[in-house]
């Protein structure tokens, strides 16, 4: 009971992050058509971001500065690149972005260095939020789920309340209707990918000192963000939704559980020694095959459902 | 108020349209016929900044060729797509307020909301209805309204009646008179021949990405030879 909640929260708490990462990228492939390659990039540079900041000013503002910053640089790469190649068709948008994620690992490189950076929870929020049985919760992952249910109702809110939102969720479906009314589409599309690159740096700011700031974050988290976009389907919000919670949970409950078949079969009542075939591979645990099972779900899912959980469009 | 001169127009490498040219009065009904697939909508698409082209588009005296779609739009060029496209997700009503520029409601734009419930009341009842789940026609009626929304100047609209029942197209063709009455012009892209003689009062026919045919609706239903040539299947 205690490890099932213990790691319910932490699926949770994963999940949500995972979350602020997908809906960013889901909503600028769906209104933009763009895939873009360099999202978890931005992930990367909000937790260096925040490193930096938090140095000279402390933490709280840095969690404020940094995902602006990131946006910043966001609406920029909209503004002066994205739209330029935009002509050249999807492929060469796709070859952009590839290309910004190498350009700035790289610039991370050079400014950061190779290693990891010493990010760390600042003391105001480390320690324990309440004791469940005998396990300390910590409060820091208490705060990445307030941070992160935040931003889930400031989203919901502003695309449902707001005209711009409004706008956005028209310019989803039917981008050229939308500016035929006389609204400023190229300019929602630059604010739609800041926005989305800011949120992949909030939760850059939140997740590299929860985990680790290191030059190969972006690398680590990208693969596992474009699986919630696949499995949540292409361009559904509340799919990513849902998708980042299953990841969170398939993620955080697969390492710790040290099932085999041979568990199986035992309880089966079938023995299984050395010399059964396959021995090695009923052998396995789940925990062993932890990192793999994302994109099993991923497979499996373009198999069977390739619009994903609530996609609209196919594969 | 409109003039489009030697309009060329392509979609990628196929060249569309052939040097059209035509013209829209103020307050005026023009409409533009011919078959499928010489290039009616590819004009008004062109007109409207939706497709590459080259010429000269006039509006106000101003050019819109080489502007962005929504800087024509805020010119005071409106358009009507043929396809239906509503927005699927967004009620009724949500639809209808993009239809307007700014974020407050223009007190001396010609058409607000009660205007539109008033002259279509089935959209008033299904206001907070999914517009992607409203009936064709109804649809077709909200592209109308939505643009309507935005007071244009002058109206392009394509293909309006297409797949209506013949109650309801009696109903636009009553909102076209009302349009003009409000000072508004129109460019109609028409299928139906006898709605366009009805309503307009001067007709373009296309044929192979040119104007073959200008006239009146009495000119034209005097010359069989164009009809025949370039309407009638």
């Amino acid at each position: 009971m205690e490890f099932f909640l213990i790691s319910m929260l932490n699926s949770i708490s994963y999940g949500l992050l995972l979350f602020m990462l997908s809906s960013g990228l889901t909503i600028i492939f769906s209104m933009m058509g763009v895939l873009n390659f360099a999202h978890a990039s931005f992930y990367m540079l909000g937790a260096y971001f925040a490193y930096q900041i938090s140095g000279w000013i402390g933490f709280w503002p840095a969690l404020a500065i940094a995902p602006l910053l990131v946006g910043a640089v966001g609406m920029a790469v909209e503004r002066y690149g994205l739209r330029t190649v935009h002509k050249f068709g999807h492929v060469a948008e796709l070859l952009f972005t590839f290309g910004l994620a190498y350009l700035i690992d790289e610039a991370v490189h050079l400014i950061w260095g190779r290693s990891s950076v010493p990010y760390a929870v600042p003391p105001s929020l480390d320690g324990a939020a309440f004791t469940l049985f005998s396990t300390e919760y910590p409060i820091y992952r208490v705060f990445m789920m307030a941070v992160s249910i935040s931003m889930l109702i400031g989203i919901y809110l502003t695309l449902t309340r707001s005209r711009i939102g409004l706008v956005i969720q028209a310019a989803l479906t039917h981008p050229q209707t939308v500016e035929t009314l006389g609204h400023n589409v190229p300019r929602v599309f630059m604010l739609v990918f800041g926005g989305g690159s800011a949120l992949a740096g909030l939760a850059g700011v939140i997740g590299g000192n929860a985990f680790i700031t290191e030059p190969g974050m972006a690398a680590a988290v990208g693969p596992i963000v474009f699986v919630v976009v696949v499995v949540g389907g292409m361009g559904s919000l509340v799919g990513a939704f849902l998708a980042s919670l299953l990841i969170g949970v398939i993620q955080t409950f697969s390492v710790a559980l040290d099932y085999s078949f041979v568990n199986l079969f035992a309880k089966l009542g079938i023995t299984i020694g050395p010399n059964t075939p396959l021995a090695a591979l009923w052998d396995l645990t789940i925990s062993q095959t932890a990192p793999v099972l994302p994109y099993l779900l991923m497979v499996l899912m373009l198999i069977f459902r390739p619009k994903g959980i609530l996609g609209t469009r196919e594969g | 108020m409109l003039q489009v001169e030697d309009l060329h127009a392509y979609y990628g490498k196929s060249h569309i349209l052939h040097g059209v040219h035509l013209q829209v009065g103020r307050g005026e009904i023009v409409s533009l016929l011919g078959r499928n697939g010489v290039g009616r909508s590819t004009t008004i698409k062109a007109i409207m900044g939706q497709v590459d082209a080259e010429g000269s588009v006039r509006f106000k005296n101003e050019q819109m060729l080489g502007l962005k779609a929504y800087q024509i739009a805020h010119k005071g060029l409106g358009y009507v797509p043929e396809s239906r496209d509503i927005f699927p997700t967004l009620t009724v009503e949500q639809n209808l307020i993009l239809g307007m520029k700014g974020a407050k409601p223009d007190k001396s734009a010609r058409w607000n909301l009660e205007d539109m419930y008033r002259l279509f009341p089935r959209l008033q009842e299904r206001a907070r209805v999914e517009a992607g789940m409203i009936s064709g026609g109804e649809q077709q009626m909200l592209t109308l309204c939505r643009t309507l929304m935005g007071d244009p100047d002058l109206i392009m609209i394509d293909e309006p009646t297409e797949g209506l029942a013949p109650k309801i197209v009696e109903l636009v063709a009553d909102l076209f008179n009302e349009i003009k009455n409000r000072g508004v012009s129109i460019l109609l892209v028409e299928q139906k021949l006898a709605i366009a003689l009805n309503i307009s009062q001067r007709l373009y026919v296309m044929g192979h990405g040119r104007i073959v045919f200008e006239g009146t609706p009495q000119e034209l239903r005097q010359n069989s030879t164009i009809r025949k040539e370039w309407l009638e299947v």
